[in-house]
């Protein structure tokens, strides 16, 4: 049986989540007899996209549907597109992003079948494990439905390989009208850093931060470790930085080299965002704080005296 | 225009469980129990819209143990009109509550279905999606912003890179994410009034909906332990760790 990845994308550029969910097909695939991994790359003159996922390492072929009204992939355009993909392939996955939750779970219902979000490892072509509980459990879950339709939790896979051998890149064209949703703007942050869910290195601030000013302090270190920068839920909510910052269980699931939480307390719902990370600082002034239990380094001390003389020590 | 709005009950925010040794659940027994966070803030947009003249009616509507009682009158307190308890036992998959939903989004005639973004115990992210795809609605998840306008609603959902605006064409389904409205606390008087506000009791039966589904949580288990840390006493040591042991600058 195939299996299809559906490739996250802005038209322009291939995600790099889009790597980990392939890795996620790739361990589905080894369970399988004669598996073959396709990518679609659904959008708007997103030749360039097709064109970078037909190099990625162990792809059958990649299929592309070029159309105006898939630019913005609204999930009323891309369930249906999918449903017609469907019949071909025994799973179906996506990156766990807010495309891909918004999408998947209508392609489901479209189809009469169960999702399975956030999938965190793989026990064999029908067994999957997925947190819940805010990360504070593991459920292993065993899906009887033909096909099978996942969201993948990018941290836990590692990237895929890309070679120079491109497969085949085939169109399929795909026509739709609807007048259920409509799309009229959007409002993106832009940023020279490198992306919060795919950065080696993450420094997110607090309440501790007192304003959004202060994430300045925050802002020199990145530009010295390359990082990006991250937010608790209550920095977001006091409007210090914007909600595509926010890290935790309902933001952003992060899990870089190096995470520095500076004046956040590590509540359960920001620990479920990060705790994955591989060495984790924390920096804050009260040593009873729970951040400090999940701390591979831990620094009781001001933040305001102790950011300045991390900037200078890097 | 009659408002759905779906209320789940969940363990509370502030609890910290535990998986049950037998690998079966979560130790939930005498746990507090709460309206899912999400829900209340869907709750709050269906009173919004009520006060400002945009809706006549809201149906609070809540699927699992008898005990849900307890979340519909919060929502009955917090403004909703009346409210519609469906008994089922155990865990209901989304895909289930969707199309329970369904059935009684077309028996009410509602004009607008808010449900929160997300569950915070099975951490699903689906119920909404799926209601939109069944129901044949459009759909405005993870929502910040939600105005009617000219017989269309205007979304502005949190996406990954910032945000997002659609207008929908109602009736539609809405998500709620953190951001939407911050949820008003039920006063006294409210809460003695939603004692007499009616709840009607339904099955599944009664929905014609199967309850068995294809995903089967074979255990649960408890989370990796991260290896305890160490306290450094300064700045210097810290930055000396990262290069010389952890290597990760
Ligand atoms: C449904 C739901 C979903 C949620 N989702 C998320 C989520 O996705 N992400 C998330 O982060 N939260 C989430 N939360 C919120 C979460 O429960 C916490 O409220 C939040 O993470 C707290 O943020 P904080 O640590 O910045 O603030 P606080 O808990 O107020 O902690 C501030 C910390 O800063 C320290 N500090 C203050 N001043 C200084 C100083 N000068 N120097 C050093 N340290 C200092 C204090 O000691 C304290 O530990 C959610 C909550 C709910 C109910
Ligand atoms: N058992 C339930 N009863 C009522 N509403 C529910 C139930 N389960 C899910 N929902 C609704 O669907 C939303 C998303 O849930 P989920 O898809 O399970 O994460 C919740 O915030 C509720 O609004």
């Amino acid at each position: 049986m195939s299996i299809l990845v559906v490739a996250e994308h802005d038209n322009r550029e291939l995600k790099p989540a889009t790597l980990n969910a392939v890795t996620c097909a790739m361990e589905i695939a080894s369970y399988l007899e004669n598996p073959a991994i396709h990518l679609l790359v659904a959008g708007h003159d997103c030749a360039a996209v097709a064109n970078a996922g037909a190099a990625i390492a162990g792809m059958g072929k990649v299929i592309q549907t070029d159309a105006a009204f898939l630019a913005q992939q609204l999930p009323e355009n891309m369930a249906p597109l999918l449903r017609e993909l469907a019949g071909d392939y025994s799973h179906i996955l996506a990156p766990a992003s807010t495309t891909g939750k918004n999408f998947m779970p209508r392609l489901a219902a479209l189809l009469d079948v169960a999702q399975i979000s956030d999938v965190s490892a793989v026990e064999s072509a029908d067994t999957f494990v997925r947190p819940i509980y805010a990360g504070n459990a593991l459920a292993t879950v065993q899906s009887s439905d033909q096909v099978k339709v996942i969201t993948v939790r990018s941290t836990a896979f590692d990237t895929a390989e890309t070679d120079s051998d491109r497969v085949p890149i085939t169109s399929f064209e795909f026509c739709l009208e609807q007048d259920l949703s409509r799309f009229v703007s959007e409002n993106l942050s832009v940023s020279e850093r490198p992306e919060l869910t795919s950065a080696s290195v993450v420094i997110s601030g607090g309440r501790g931060m007192q304003n959004g000013e202060n994430f300045m302090m925050l802002e020199k270190i990145a530009d010295k470790l390359n990082a990006a920068v991250g937010a608790s839920r209550a920095a977001v909510d006091a409007g210090f930085v914007p909600n595509d910052m926010q890290v935790g269980q309902t933001g952003k699931i992060v899990a870089p080299d190096l995470y520095i939480a500076v004046g956040i307390s590590g509540a359960i719902q920001h620990l479920a965002g990060m705790k994955d990370s591989k060495v984790i600082v924390a920096i804050n002034k009260d040593a009873e704080a729970p951040i400090f239990q999940v701390a591979d380094f831990g620094l009781v001390a001001d933040l305001f005296k102790a950011l300045p003389e991390l900037e200078q020590a890097l | 225009m009659k408002i759905l709005v779906a209320v789940k009950r969940v363990l509370d925010a502030n609890v910290k469980v535990r998986v049950k040794a037998d690998g079966s659940g979560m130790e939930l027994a005498n746990a507090k129990m709460a309206m899912n966070p999400f829900c209340e803030i869907a709750v709050e947009q269906a009173v919004r819209m009520k006060e400002a003249g945009q809706a006549e009616e809201i149906i609070a509507v809540s699927m699992g143990p008898e005990a849900c009682q307890e979340q519909l009158r919060t929502a009955l307190a917090l403004g909703c009109d009346r409210g519609i308890l469906v008994t089922a036992d155990g865990e209901i998959a989304p895909l289930q509550v969707a199309k329970m939903l369904r059935e009684l989004v077309e028996r009410e005639g509602a004009g607008l279905v808010i449900l929160g973004k997300q569950s915070i115990d099975s951490d699903n992210n689906q119920v909404g999606q799926m209601l939109a795809a069944l129901a044949g609605m459009g759909q405005g998840t993870f929502a910040c912003g939600a105005e009617l306008a000219d017989g269309r609603i205007l979304v502005t959902r949190e996406i990954d890179g910032g945000e997002q605006t659609v207008s929908l064409e109602l009736p539609a389904v809405v998500t709620t994410d953190l951001r939407l409205n911050e949820p008003r606390y039920a006063s006294l008087p409210n809460i003695m009034k939603a004692k007499r506000k009616p709840v009607e009791q339904l099955t599944p039966v009664d929905l014609n909906v199967e309850m068995d589904s294809n995903l089967k949580t074979l255990r649960v288990s408890p989370p990796a332990e991260r290896a305890a840390g160490i306290v450094v006493q300064s700045v210097e040591e810290l930055v000396g760790k990262l290069r010389n042991e952890a290597r990760v600058i």
